[in-house]
């Protein structure tokens, strides 16, 4: 029995010390910063940025080939999060912010063809061949994949419903802010 | 010679790992579906197959048979096995990254597909010698690349055929596999 468990260890161990060292040997260069900028983005492989998934852009991203305003459903937040990161100026004069969206499917036009339902990443849509489809918003996260494929323009992007579970105060103007600022003293 | 050559084409052809066999069925209808893909696998299978053919035999004659170890035969085997495909792993990640992308999830499953273990198993239940066990792997794993790449090609051109709908995906795949094992029982008796 001691020889089985013996021969067993030293096998393990010669095996995997081999292993360790061809994988010094045979380490392909990943860049860090690669890994970070996945992190960042929605990670929902929409693919309207033009590349196939989200890894794929943030790897044209690291080496600087892409520029970092593609991404729609990140929105400004991710644009700033990535200049941030990168050291770049962010351009947003192309970016209209649009807040946030869901896909809706306009049931009088739908005629039940599933193929919105191959394109959602994330599961969002409910519905079966020959019947009528519908979007669970709460699983939508905007990408518009949909829209485009869809053979009867059934499917609109509509802004999400402002309720009291997701709204917040505004953030202060900042011109307003500035202007009002002496007003406001002499009044107190 | 003469049964070096018998042995290549016994193990190769007449005896082959997917057809007469039957192992490692998983990767021949998984990444049988483009010929690039199926190349690419059966170099990778080919490798692990020769390098574990070679280390299982030196476990087999150095470590199994003088201490009557026989019943650990299946984990060592996969021990070795599963090292020598981590291996071919980074080797193919470093050498060929877009292989590595395209094989996947089948890449890291060489270390399950039976006919690498099956092979080794078949090799130190016949008491070959080290060139012959070596042979022997080598010429499994040519055979199993062989039909593998065969069987691409055909499925290629079933991709494109006219197939009734009841037939159309896997059920075809399958019976083109099994047309394809009939014409291999022609090699049967060649040798014995």
């Amino acid at each position: 029995m001691w020889i089985a468990i013996g021969s067993l260890t030293a096998m393990g161990l010669i095996l995997g010390a081999l292993l360790g060292v061809a994988a010094k040997f045979l380490a392909v260069k990943e860049n860090p910063l690669e890994e970070e900028l996945k992190e960042m983005l929605p990670g929902s492989q929409c693919g309207q940025c033009g590349y196939v998934g989200c890894s794929q852009y943030a790897a044209a991203l690291a080496k600087g080939e892409a520029p970092i305003t593609l991404c729609p459903p990140g929105g400004k937040a991710v644009i700033e999060a990535l200049a941030k990161k990168l050291g770049v100026a962010a351009d947003l004069s192309e970016h209209e912010e649009k807040g946030p969206e869901h896909a809706f499917i306009v049931e009088d036009l739908c005629i039940g063809c599933t193929r919105c339902i191959r394109e959602c990443s994330t599961d969002a849509i409910m519905g079966a061949n020959k019947l009528m489809h519908t979007i669970i918003v709460d699983a939508c996260h905007g990408c518009s994949k949909c829209v485009p494929v869809c053979p009867t323009d059934a499917i609109v992007m509509v802004p999400v419903r402002v309720t009291l579970r997701n709204w917040h105060w505004p953030k202060p103007e900042v011109e307003q802010a500035h202007s009002k600022s002496p007003e406001v003293a002499h009044v107190h | 010679m003469k049964e070096y050559a018998l042995l290549i084409i016994s193990a190769a052809l007449v005896n082959n790992v997917i057809l007469a066999r039957f192992l490692g069925l998983c990767s021949f209808m998984g990444v049988t579906t483009r010929i690039d893909t199926a190349v690419g696998m059966g170099m990778a299978t080919t490798f692990v197959i020769t390098v574990s053919s070679m280390a299982d035999w030196a476990v087999g004659a150095y470590l199994l048979e003088p201490y009557n170890l026989w019943y650990l035969r299946t984990v060592t085997f996969i021990m070795v096995i599963a090292a020598a495909v981590q291996f071919t792993e980074l080797t193919v990640k470093k050498v060929s990254p877009p292989l590595f992308q395209m094989l996947g999830i089948y890449l890291p499953l060489i270390t399950t597909n039976c006919a690498v273990l099956g092979v080794a198993i078949l090799l130190v239940e016949a008491r070959m010698t080290f060139i012959e066990a070596t042979l022997f792997g080598f010429a499994s794993s040519v055979g199993y690349s062989l039909v593998m790449v065969m069987f691409a090609g055909l499925r290629e051109r079933l991709a494109l055929a006219d197939i009734p709908r009841l037939f159309a995906g896997p059920p075809i795949g399958f019976i083109v596999a099994s047309l394809l094992a009939l014409a291999f029982m022609g090699f049967s008796g060649m040798t014995s």
